[in-house]
């Protein structure tokens, strides 16, 4: 089973928290959240560190690959 | 809160963290509620209106008037602090490689809810940090604003949680990101000059009342430029603040929200400009229940734009045309609201403000429940 990968690139503060949150509160074990800037990188981890979660990134070119686990 | 400041080989640390990571921290967000809290009662003492150091929808207001898009001449004035704002988190965002032009996300949406924020924060008369700057310096009535304003987001958040979304922006070109700060510095350069197409204006600059109250420019200037970059820096921003309480209940932003309301309290009164009461506080009115209202609309506005006005202004410095628009739908409105008749003033709400509120609240909710996408995966 390929990782749940949400694209989040172009989405304005802050939808990708809230789709983030959504996967979270589904229940999924991990997922990436793929963005294309800064701000919303810090405000994954923000919210992936409030809710006790393995956060880490990688860069893509110019796109911000966050992988959050339980 | 004592701040220290270290050089390594590398980094400037402060506080012990990483310049590049400290104003994401608790404490740089602090700071930058801090430094606002601690200009916007400096500049009143300098010279500009009560309880209105900064507000970002007056002072649009200021330069719409000023630009001829409305003859209420009390509020006519090129207000140096926005153009500040926006040209600090410019450089700021040039200078640590985040200016990235991008738009194209409903462009006509974000111009008119930039039009309903300007007439739900001129039917209050202040925009979030001006709520916040009118609480510390004693007028009640802003409490009003502030629970209307908690109330109009609270609305968006549900919106936000059952799909609104206005779609994505896409990288546009790099020129695009030059066009807000190049209007922001033709701004600058017209009040410089105090240029006068015609006689008698425009550029209009009021003789009396809150328009012909200011600060020196230089000083308006370079507090507007040092907001901008410690904004960008940090992402203040008050309706995001109170969006991530209802929303994820994170209190991150907020701490920048309380510092500022903290600093500039305490700044107010050993100034002598804290003056506790209801009644004839400056530049505003007594109406509750439009205060209120007024500002549920501004607040849900925010929301579905994703940032309070001061936000948007960082932002499009930053490079990004939908605050752009929103920040030009913002001055437009307020050339509306005041040949319109919708804009209060301290006698109290306008003839047509109530129902331009309620248009406004009826467009915001139509647009948060249509403005859906169900599946971004």
């Amino acid at each position: 089973m390929s990782t749940k990968r949400i694209d989040a690139r172009g989405l304005s503060c802050p939808q990708p928290v809230v789709l983030a949150n959504r996967a979270i509160e589904e229940g999924h074990n991990s997922f990436e959240v793929i963005v294309d800037n800064e701000v919303s990188r810090e405000n994954i981890f923000r919210l992936a560190k409030k809710r006790s979660l393995n956060v880490h990134f990688h860069e893509e070119g110019s796109d911000i690959v966050i992988s959050i686990a339980r | 809160m004592l701040i220290h400041f270290v050089m390594d080989d590398k980094n400037l640390h402060i506080g012990g963290i990483p310049m590049s990571e400290f104003f994401a921290s608790r404490k740089g967000i602090i700071l930058a509620g801090g430094v606002i809290g601690i200009l916007a009662p400096l500049l009143q003492y300098l010279g500009n209106p009560p309880n209105m150091g900064i507000c970002v929808a007056c002072m649009e207001r200021d330069i719409a008037g000023a630009i001829g898009l409305h003859r209420a001449d009390v509020v006519q004035y090129i207000r140096p602090e926005i153009i500040g704002f926006v040209l600090g988190a410019f450089l700021s965002s040039l200078i640590f490689r985040e200016h990235k032009p991008r738009g194209g996300s409903a462009p006509l949406i974000r111009f008119f809810l930039g039009i309903f924020a300007m007439i739900g924060a001129l039917v209050f008369l202040g925009c979030p940090w001006r709520a916040l700057l009118r609480l510390s310096g004693g007028d009640g009535n802003a409490i009003l604003g502030i629970l209307g304003l908690t109330t109009g987001i609270t609305i968006g958040v549900i919106l936000l949680k059952n799909g609104y979304n206005l779609g994505r922006s896409y990288t546009q070109k790099t020129f695009s990101g030059w066009i807000f700060p190049a209007l922001m510095l033709g701004l600058l350069l017209m009040l410089v000059y105090r240029v006068e197409f015609s006689a008698g204006g425009p550029i209009f600059f009021s003789v009396k009342g809150p328009g012909a109250m200011h600060a020196p420019l230089w000083m308006s200037t370079a507090a507007g430029i040092l907001i901008g970059i410690i904004a960008q820096r940090s992402r203040f921003c008050t309706m995001g603040a109170i969006r991530d309480v209802v929303l994820i209940r994170d209190y991150h932003l907020i701490s920048g929200v309380g510092a500022l309301l903290i600093a500039a309290f305490g700044l107010n009164l050993i100034l002598g400009q804290f003056h506790p009461g209801f009644e004839g506080q400056p530049i505003a009115h007594t109406n509750h229940v439009w205060n209120f209202s007024g500002m549920v609309l501004s607040g849900l506005a925010f929301v579905l734009a994703g940032g309070c006005p001061g936000r948007q202004l960082f932002l499009a410095g930053e490079g990004d045309m939908d605050a752009g628009i929103f920040a030009l739908g913002m001055i437009i409105g307020a050339g509306i609201a005041h040949n319109f008749a919708l804009a209060s003033s301290p006698k109290g709400v306008a003839a047509f403000g109530p129902a331009a509120v309620i248009t406004g609240l009826i467009f915001c909710l139509i647009i948060g429940l249509t403005m859906r996408e169900k599946s971004i995966t």
